[in-house]
């Protein structure tokens, strides 16, 4: 789906937040990226996304031109427009590509009863709760149907149960529908939980040390997160990354 | 007590008490009408001179609104340009923050020898003093759009018009608002102070000029019956400004939680 080669970002201060990046990412991947804060994983996420560009090297869609315009994006923070309400919130990705307002409305009720949030159509950022507010987030990131989604420490700010029930509600959803993850996290068992492939990054300069991988019979375990594999993958990716940063 | 109780009736004993007090130092001590009338008299002396005043209040409310207006548009279009080319913004912006500090009295003189209607030029005069905070506060508006927000429009590939419709547009909205706000009361100012320093007379004066001529002619209570519908004017202003604010920011905006 997306090739790097070779990707390195210096910022106009002078810091070089990356460097040397290589990643193929195939599709259907769930991808994590790991690392300490200021490794340089929201620089890489916005190269893919498109939003800067790489100072060297180059990020490419080979097999799949159209993926480029096809990204959804989710941030730290639920990014929503305060003056909407949620459903319009949903639709505005398909309002700005021109879709007529009622079509998209509906499919943004659509998208947002899949997230769990039927009935609150109307409501207007401030009376959700943080919870679901990143649901929102989720469903305008995935109401264009995307082939690639790009998430940023979506589920920092929340509390653990929470974080818990919407890592497995996107789990469930990216098991239905199979588009490509990338998702940015600094928690070793966010990562162990969600993703496939693990790819773990290193500060000053950004870069990454090593790939792990989580396999799918691993993860069919019945109440993976207690299970003894689950540990046992926690436990290699926090080696992992504890040598990364040794 | 209640506090929604308290919070009228509390001013409202202050305001009774403070008036009460007045009329009766004015009667004990037997002060002449033109020096200090008491709240009665000037309360008669509006209803009397209703006619009159009421036609200049007419007028002063005529400026002060078509001055809001005016700086309300032009402040809110040119903050739009301001916000579309650096090259705008960095030509002009001197020059409104001079238009600001200059004292409007000193230039009042000037707009009313140019001006050949005296209505106009209190409607310029007042206009040049209510619109710098809506051009300001609209511009630092215009320029506060989320971040994040910005990118996400980017990524979907947003042309520059939808980014100004859809986000910085309603993102300054409580920005202009303020803005307003503040307008509201120095538009009526401007006016006020322009109509001073015009001093013209006729059938069309203003409020200020009531209060100029009665000054002249010693009718110090009609001079206080002019300067309460100045004042009445000014909150009368203020709160619907608010109330407007309140009723668009209501649904969303955090600060509509504390407006009445
Ligand atoms: N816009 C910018 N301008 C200059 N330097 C930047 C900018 N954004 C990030 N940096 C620098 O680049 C480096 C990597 O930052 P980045 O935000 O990508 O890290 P991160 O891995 O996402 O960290 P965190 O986990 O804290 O979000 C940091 O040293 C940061 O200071
Ligand atoms: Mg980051």
């Amino acid at each position: 789906m997306a090739t790097l080669s070779g990707v390195a970002k210096r910022y106009g201060t002078g810091t070089l937040a990356v460097e040397g990046v290589d990643l193929a990412l195939a599709r259907g991947d769930f991808l994590a990226l790991l690392g300490p804060s200021g490794c340089g994983k929201s620089t890489l996420l916005r190269m893919i996304a498109g939003l800067i560009d790489p100072s060297e090297g180059s990020i490419a869609f080979p097999a799949d031109a159209a993926a480029r315009k096809s990204i959804g994006f989710v941030f730290q923070e639920p990014t929503l427009m305060p003056w909407a309400t949620a459903v319009r919130n949903v639709a505005l990705p398909l309002e700005l590509a021109g879709t007529p307002r009622r079509e998209a409305a509906l499919r943004a009720t659509d998208m947002l009863a899949r997230v769990g949030l039927a009935g609150f159509e109307n409501a207007y950022p401030r009376a959700l709760s943080g919870g679901m507010k990143m649901r929102v987030s989720i469903a305008r990131a995935l109401v264009t149907k995307p082939r690639l989604l790009l998430l940023d420490e979506p589920f920092a700010a929340l509390d653990e149960i929470t974080r818990f029930k919407l890592n497995q509600d996107l789990l469930q959803l990216w098991q239905a529908e199979r588009f490509t993850v990338v998702f940015v996290t600094h928690s070793v068992f966010e990562s162990v939980f969600l993703a496939e492939r693990i790819v773990v990054m290193a500060p000053r300069p950004g870069r990454i040390v090593t790939e792990l991988a989580v396999p799918a019979e691993d993860r069919a375990t019945p109440e993976f997160r207690t299970s003894a594999p689950y540990a046992a993958h926690c436990r290699e990716v926090s080696h992992a990354l504890e040598s990364a940063m040794a | 007590m209640n506090p929604r109780v308290l919070k009228w009736l509390a001013p409202l004993v202050v305001g009774v008490l403070f008036l009460g007090g007045w009329e009766w130092m004015v009667r004990a001590r037997e002060i002449p009408h033109f020096i200090l009338p008491g709240p009665w008299l000037i309360a008669q002396t509006l209803v009397r001179d209703w006619h009159t005043l009421s036609g200049s209040l007419w007028i002063t409310l005529q400026i002060t609104f078509s001055a809001l207006a005016a700086a309300a548009i032009l402040g809110l279009v040119l903050a739009i340009l301001f916000a579309q080319s650096r090259v705008i913004e960095m030509s002009l912006f001197p020059y409104a923050v001079i238009l600001q500090v200059t004292p409007i009295v000193a230039i009042a003189p000037l707009i009313i020898i140019w001006a050949d209607n005296v209505l106009l030029a209190l409607l310029i005069c007042a206009w040049i003093v209510a619109f710098f905070p809506i051009l300001s506060n609209t511009t630092v508006g215009l320029n506060s759009a989320d971040r994040n927000l910005v990118d996400l429009f980017r990524l979907y590939g947003a042309s520059r018009w939808q980014v100004l419709m859809r986000l910085r547009l309603p993102t300054a909205m409580p920005f202009f608002l303020a803005g307003l706000r503040i307008s509201g009361g120095l538009a009526l100012i401007g006016a006020i102070v322009a109509e001073f320093v015009a001093g013209t007379g006729g059938r069309e004066s203003g409020l200020a000029y009531r209060i100029l001529e009665a000054g002249y002619q010693l009718q110090i209570a009609r001079m206080f019956a002019a300067l309460v519908l100045v004042s009445a004017t000014g909150i009368a202003i203020f709160a619907a400004m608010s109330w407007l604010s309140h009723m668009l920011l209501r649904r969303w905006h955090e600060s509509a939680g504390e407006q009445p």
